[in-house]
């Protein structure tokens, strides 16, 4: 089925960027998702009818107000959700339940905090049955990768917020995965922080063949990051538009302010929050200051 | 230090006053105790006959009420008699601290009255055996059964329900027949504290599993753990700590069910000792025995904190809210906990 499509103006640059993505081969194909959840109080519908693909080495970030099934997509697309209809399938498997070619980023911390940052990263590999000595050296690389060497022997609760999920990536990629699940892997850490985390992040996916879907509910985030954003429309969760992002690769802060960005998020903005700000304008504001003391 | 931060709620206390309140915490209740036992004007209701005088019945040595004492006096003294001397005293039951504190020693060295009965330390050991077989058989099937429960919903309505409900009778209760069953040596004893400890022991081992954080479990089953692997690689070292500490608590009250179970069958161990010492009225020792339990199971516990810190390197310190916790932070040093990486590093990794 077609997907509505927002239509942005892209330079010749990231038109043929985007000509080029399209000829890669399809990594996930997500067709007719609709989860429902049965309860004793009703049945609540979380997505319905949401299809989408992800290319090869694509970094699709998906958007939506809070309540939007954003993160009940992720967790269908890892398998720790069961769909009630529809199919996901990454290369020409479809997806029956959690496994090590998805590898997941959580929002929560999820480091095991009885484990090293190396024995952290050397459980999916024991999984795989690799032997220990072979393990350890690949979670080495893994660590320098995310840069983390000097702590490799440190516990997760003696690390900062940003190098846990640092080292949550590393863990989840030394599996090497087709398609890497992030659910708001940033939202926890500081302004700061996550500023690096993303930039790190852009760096690493530009040295790893490697598929992304990330969830976010931060437009910056969104635009920065991602070649196409699906925005999600809330209650049920089903897809709003499909946006390729035409600010030209590679990405820097400094493009922040650039037209291409803010147009971006301008369309963003106005898909997201124009539905839900009707009702605050109505509300009478309750004064509760004196007449005279005006502060502007 | 002004008084109102004493009262600050869910603060800590400054590093001395912490120090002055866990010394006056033991110091208090022995300041009574010597108080009431070496000032003579100070409760001491009976009197110490030490010149029996005309008194038909009283011996030197014998204890009589105060009252009884001034009656008897005035009874003798208005029929012209010699009246019996002695001075106030505490009832036999109340040792001054300085007879315990001896008892401490002596306890040890007295020999039994009969050669058939054991010395002071074989029934302290034999105590201690008792509730180290009755713990490990009630660990042995109770760890495991528990984190089962914890695991997977079909153990945990298969047994929770008859565990709930068997754990409502008092282990006691079963006393007369596990010695149907055991004989009446050491077999009833331990079953007693099997029983008292292994129906707690599951349910609470099974609540501690289930506080274990879902997340993990997915994160485990992103990265390709399942099934079993699932409950070996991050049940079992995700629950360990805590059930670690569950099992300190537990011991304690494995104590509660030895007095019990030592006075099921033949009584032996500890509580014979202090039955026996109580129908002989050394009081002083029967105190000094129940010191002694005391300090047994502090520094049972103290040692098994200690070991659990060595055996969970991964532990935050603070997890420990034993009394070896706060002694280590008020011994010099006693705060180094594991190496936390400074701000700087971290920030020079992170900018990386």
């Amino acid at each position: 089925m077609a997907t509505p499509l927002e239509q942005l103006p892209q330079s010749p640059q990231v038109r043929a960027h985007f000509e080029a993505l399209a000829k890669r081969e399809v990594v996930l194909r997500v067709e007719g998702l609709t989860k429902v959840f049965s309860s004793p109080q009703g049945e609540t519908v979380a997505l319905r009818d949401v299809s989408f693909v992800g290319h090869r080495r694509e970094l699709l970030c998906v958007i939506g107000a809070s309540g939007c099934g954003k993160s009940t997509l992720v967790r269908v697309l890892a398998g720790l959700e069961a769909p009630t209809s529809g199919s996901v399938r990454v290369g020409d498997e479809e997806v029956r339940g959690p496994g090590p070619d998805r590898g997941m980023v959580f929002q929560q911390y999820t480091l095991f905090p009885w484990l090293t940052v190396r024995q952290n990263i050397m459980f999916g590999l024991k999984r795989r049955g690799m032997a220990a000595g072979i393990a350890d050296r690949e979670a080495r690389q893994w660590i320098d990768l995310v840069g983390l060497t000097a702590f490799q022997d440190a516990y997760p609760r003696q690390l900062s917020g940003g190098m846990q999920q640092r080292v949550a990536i590393a863990r989840a990629l030394a599996n090497q995965p087709q398609v890497l699940l992030m659910d708001e892997p940033f939202s926890a850490l500081d302004a700061q922080t996550r500023a690096r985390l993303q930039r790190h992040l852009l760096e690493i996916w530009r040295n790893v063949n490697l598929t992304i879907v990330f969830i976010t509910h931060d437009l910056d985030e969104a635009t920065y990051l991602a070649d196409r954003i699906l925005v999600l429309r809330p209650h049920p969760g089903e897809v709003e538009a499909l946006i390729e992002v035409p600010v030209p690769r590679p990405r820097s802060p400094e493009q922040f302010l650039s037209p291409e960005f803010l147009a971006t998020k301008r369309v963003l903005e106005k898909l997201i929050y124009s539905d839900d700000e009707s009702d605050e304008a109505e509300a009478p504001m309750l004064r509760l200051t004196r007449v005279g003391d005006e502060v502007f | 230090m002004r008084v109102h931060s004493l009262f600050a709620v869910r603060k800590e206390l400054p590093q001395r006053a912490n120090f002055a309140l866990m010394l006056l915490s033991f110091l208090v209740p022995l300041g009574i105790w010597t108080a009431v036992s070496y000032v003579p004007f100070l409760w001491h209701p009976k009197v110490h006959i030490e010149v029996p005088g005309d008194l038909e019945y009283a011996t030197v040595g014998m204890l009589i009420d105060r009252d009884t004492f001034a009656e008897e006096r005035a009874r003798l003294l208005a029929a012209g008699l010699e009246p019996p001397r002695g001075y106030r005293a505490n009832p036999v039951y109340l040792p001054a601290p300085h007879e315990v504190a001896r008892a401490l020693v002596t306890a040890f060295q007295t020999e039994p009255r009969r050669s058939s009965e054991p010395w002071f330390h074989q029934s302290l050991w034999h105590s201690v055996t008792i509730i180290f077989w009755g713990f490990t058989l009630s660990s042995v099937a109770g760890v495991p059964l528990g984190i089962l429960c914890g695991t997977y919903a079909l153990f945990a309505r298969l047994t929770e329900p008859v565990v709930e409900f068997i754990r409502y009778m008092p282990a006691p209760v079963f006393g007369a027949l596990a010695v149907a069953i055991l004989g009446i040596h050491d077999g009833p004893k331990i079953a007693i504290i099997v029983i008292g400890t292994l129906f707690q022991q599951v349910l609470v081992v099974a609540n501690s599993t289930r506080r274990l954080d879902p997340a993990l479990l997915e994160a485990a089953q992103t990265l390709g753990a399942r099934n079993l692997t699932l409950v070996t690689t991050v049940v079992v070292p995700g629950v360990i700590t805590r059930v670690y500490t569950d099992m300190r608590i537990l011991l304690g009250w494995a104590w509660t069910y030895l007095i019990v179970a030592e006075l099921i069958g033949t009584s032996t161990g500890i509580t014979w000792f202090i039955t026996q010492q109580a129908r002989y009225k050394n009081y002083e020792n029967v105190y000094a025995a129940i010191i002694i339990i005391g300090l047994i199971g502090l520094g049972t516990d103290l040692l098994l904190a200690w070991l659990g810190r060595r055996i969970f390197p991964w532990e935050p310190g603070q997890a420990d809210s034993g009394l070896l916790a706060k002694w280590r932070q008020l011994l010099p040093g006693g705060r180094r906990l594991s190496p936390e990486p400074s701000s700087t590093s971290a920030s020079i990794v992170q900018g990386s």
